[in-house]
């Protein structure tokens, strides 16, 4: 619970944030905690704006026009949305993976190299091979593509694409990795590789995970979030969300009565 | 008289199409559960109906018009005595013509002395011939609509052959424009072989002298070197107007994609596409006489020798302007084919908006940028009007482009307007220059379509 959570471990926090596209209100006065030592679920029904609450963690609400944002999200106690917050700088340490992968059409390496690019993170060709190999390394991808980093990232099977967005959002060291549904599009073997990757990452990086799929908030997250009608019912540890819930609401989601 | 009878045709045929429609639908409003339904619905009936009443008739009209005027000369000429008969072939056509005239009121009299004296019987041979026409097509569309009628009846599949005759009529319509195309090539390629008989490939292709009008038919060596017309259409087509498009044309589409907002966008747009249909001689005479006189002053006034007001820049220059929004659409197009999610993963990298465009957007689309713009030069080498206007019309090998060059176009209506021969090389010369102006844009164009096609399908 968060306010058992110890303050040195807390990477962001969310309190009372309202979203609203145009006229309609998506998130209704959601506060959230997301520390460094857990992995943060958030579950709920389609709809009930889970992608919408995750993408304000780092903004990317801003590419959308009718999207606003109130209330109070703070990075390492900085508040993000903040005039002197600088949302490329944000962006660089709150990664994001989407449900579909979406590697750049660019060779493999290219995908992995681009953020540091920017970033300036390299200085030299070597120093870019390194960021490129610990990436694909953490992301568990590297034995996979060693021989044929050159070869195009959209070439790449479904769960190693999703593993090169992982590889590339972490090339750039940011502090927390947000995932959408990052196992949606995948099969079983492919999702099993990403929830163990998770688990590999987990202190590393602060991480939440979007998911619809009650299993896997189970198997892979300390702290669950159950989200309905853009109101956050529940929200604790993991265990006792799926063997306790407190709320009516969220035992019936759980064992599959709605959703 | 065949106009009347066209529209008791068609008068007939609409009554077809409401009596065999009230009789489907009697049948299929009085059916009873056990009634077999019927196959088709009234509509098919009354259609099937019309068409048969109309379908046959018109075929009658049609080839009364080709058959009526020769029965109509037939008659005239025999109601001469054989002495009187005109002997040569042209003769009669000339007696024909004139009678021909006079009995429609377009002339008062002519030149030949029995002409006048014909005009009745052409008269009357018209009349008679036309009356049989228009009576034997309105018996027709009767027969046919009878006919059609006869076969109202519940189990009767009209709606099969009425969809049927309306698949066959759109395929010949599709066919039409690729029919017309294969004539066109066929005459190209016929005329040009002609034109190689008399002028040799090679020298065509890799001459660079050109001058036509220096040589009298049969004697064509030498001046027909195409080369300084090849030079000049790429020139201006492909160097000089696309070193306006396509940066112009990109920046716009990136900008009507990325960051206009949707309003501005929605007017900006449209605005756009109306230039492209800016009729082209409009900025052939901006061109000529809005462009083309500054820029002969400017390199004047520097030392440029050789400057003209007639230059290549000139018509570079507007023909870029005219490409800017066909190559703008196009881009437009592959940008925003480029998955939303392309942009959004290097948005969440921390890129900035004009790093994603510059390392994402612009990469991905770029086959289909590159399509357009391959699309682009197809259409500037074979515009004519700006060309013909501002280019001017010297053979010149130069890539001074304030002088003066012709193009492959300019050239072809160059050989084609005045006194024309049809079998001497110089207006054959026209024939090759399209031949090979076709090639290229075809090619061109297959290229185009292949590369755009191939990206398409990658992000399906
Ligand atoms: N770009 C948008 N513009 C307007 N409404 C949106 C937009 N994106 C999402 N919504 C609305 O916000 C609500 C929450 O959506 P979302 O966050 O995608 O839900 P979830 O991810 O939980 O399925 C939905 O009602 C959805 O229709
Ligand atoms: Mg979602």
């Amino acid at each position: 619970m968060s306010n058992t959570e110890s303050a040195s471990t807390l990477k962001m926090t969310a309190r009372n944030v309202d979203i609203f596209y145009g006229e309609k209100q998506a998130i209704n006065n959601v506060s959230i905690d997301v520390s460094m030592e857990h992995v943060t679920a958030f579950i709920g029904p389609s709809g009930c704006g889970k992608s919408t609450f995750l993408r304000t963690l780092n903004r990317m609400n801003d590419t959308i026009s009718s999207a606003r944002v109130t209330g109070d999200i703070r990075l390492d106690g900085h508040d993000i949305y903040a005039p002197d917050m600088d949302v490329v700088q944000l962006r660089a340490r709150v990664g994001m993976v989407f449900q579909k992968p979406n590697p750049f059409p660019k060779s493999i390496y290219e995908n992995i190299a681009y953020g540091p690019r920017i970033h300036g993170l390299a200085t030299g060709k070597s120093e870019m091979d390194e960021i490129v190999e610990k990436s694909l390394r953490r992301a568990g991808l590297w034995d996979e593509v060693k021989d044929r980093l050159a070869d195009s990232g959209t070439a790449l099977s479904g769960g190693q694409q999703q593993r090169l967005c992982i590889a590339r959002a972490i090339a750039v060291d940011p502090e927390v990795i947000l995932m959408d549904e990052p196992c949606s599009a995948l099969d079983p073997i492919a999702t099993a590789k990403i929830e163990e990757l998770i688990h590999e990452l987990r202190g590393r990086y602060a991480m939440v995970i979007v998911t619809h799929n009650m299993q896997q908030a189970a198997r892979v997250s300390q702290r669950t979030a159950f989200f309905h009608l853009g109101t956050l019912v529940e929200y604790g540890e993991t265990s006792d969300i799926f063997t306790n819930p407190r709320e009516e609401k969220t035992k019936d989601y759980i064992t599959g009565r709605y959703g | 008289m065949i106009q009347i009878a066209i529209f008791l045709v068609i008068g007939l045929s609409i009554l077809g199409f409401v009596a065999g429609r009230g009789r489907a639908s009697a049948f299929s409003k009085g059916r009873t559960a056990a009634a077999v339904r019927p196959h088709s619905r009234p509509n098919h009936h009354g259609a099937h109906v019309l068409l048969w009443a109309l379908i046959p008739a018109l075929l009658v009209v049609a080839s009364s018009m080709a058959l009526v005027p020769a029965l109509v000369n037939d008659a005239v000429l025999s109601s001469l005595p054989v002495a009187q008969q005109p002997q040569s072939q042209m003769d009669r056509a000339a007696l024909l013509e004139e009678v021909r005239a006079i009995a429609s009121g377009q002339s008062m009299g002519g030149f030949i002395e029995a002409s006048q004296s014909l005009v009745p019987a052409y008269k009357v041979a018209n009349t008679k011939f036309n009356g049989i026409a228009a009576a034997l097509a309105v018996l027709v569309a009767v027969i046919g609509g009878l006919f059609g009628f006869s076969k109202v009846r519940p189990d009767f599949r009209a709606r099969t052959r009425v969809e049927r005759l309306t698949m066959t009529v759109l395929f010949m319509a599709s066919l039409i424009a690729i029919l017309t195309t294969i004539g066109i090539v066929g005459s190209l390629l016929f005329e040009s072989i002609r034109f190689f008989g008399m002028v040799s490939p090679v020298e065509f292709l890799f001459g660079t002298h050109w001058s036509p009008q220096m040589s009298s038919s049969g004697a064509a060596a030498g001046s027909y070197g195409a080369i300084p017309l090849f030079w000049g259409t790429v020139f201006i087509g492909a160097i000089i107007a696309m070193i306006v498009a396509i940066p112009f044309g990109l920046m716009s589409a990136i900008y009507l994609t990325q960051y206009a907002a949707p309003k501005v966008r929605s007017w900006l747009k449209p605005i756009l596409e109306l230039l492209a249909g800016v009729p082209t001689v409009v900025y052939g005479y901006f061109a000529a006489l809005t462009i083309a006189p500054p820029l002969r002053d400017f390199a004047v006034s520097i030392g440029i020798t050789g400057a003209s007001s007639e230059s290549a820049l000139a018509a570079g220059l507007v023909m870029g302007v005219m490409i800017i929004p066909f190559v703008s659409s196009m881009a437009d197009d592959s940008i925003a084919a480029v998955p939303q999610a392309m942009r959004d993963g290097s948005l969440a990298m921390g890129a900035t908006p004009s790093e994603t465009i510059k390392r994402v957007l612009i990469p991905a689309a770029l086959p289909g940028i590159v399509g357009g713009v391959l699309l682009a030069v197809s259409r500037a080498i074979g515009e004519t009007m700006i060309v013909v206007m501002a280019a001017g019309l010297a053979a010149n090998l130069t890539a001074n482009p304030f002088a003066s060059v012709t193009t492959v176009t300019t050239q072809i209506v160059q050989l084609m307007t005045g006194d024309t021969e049809f079998d001497s090389p110089k207006t054959l010369a026209a024939f090759a220059l399209g031949l090979v102006l076709f090639l290229v844009t075809l090619a061109l164009n297959i290229i185009a379509l292949r590369v755009v096609k191939k990206y398409r399908e990658a992000y399906d």
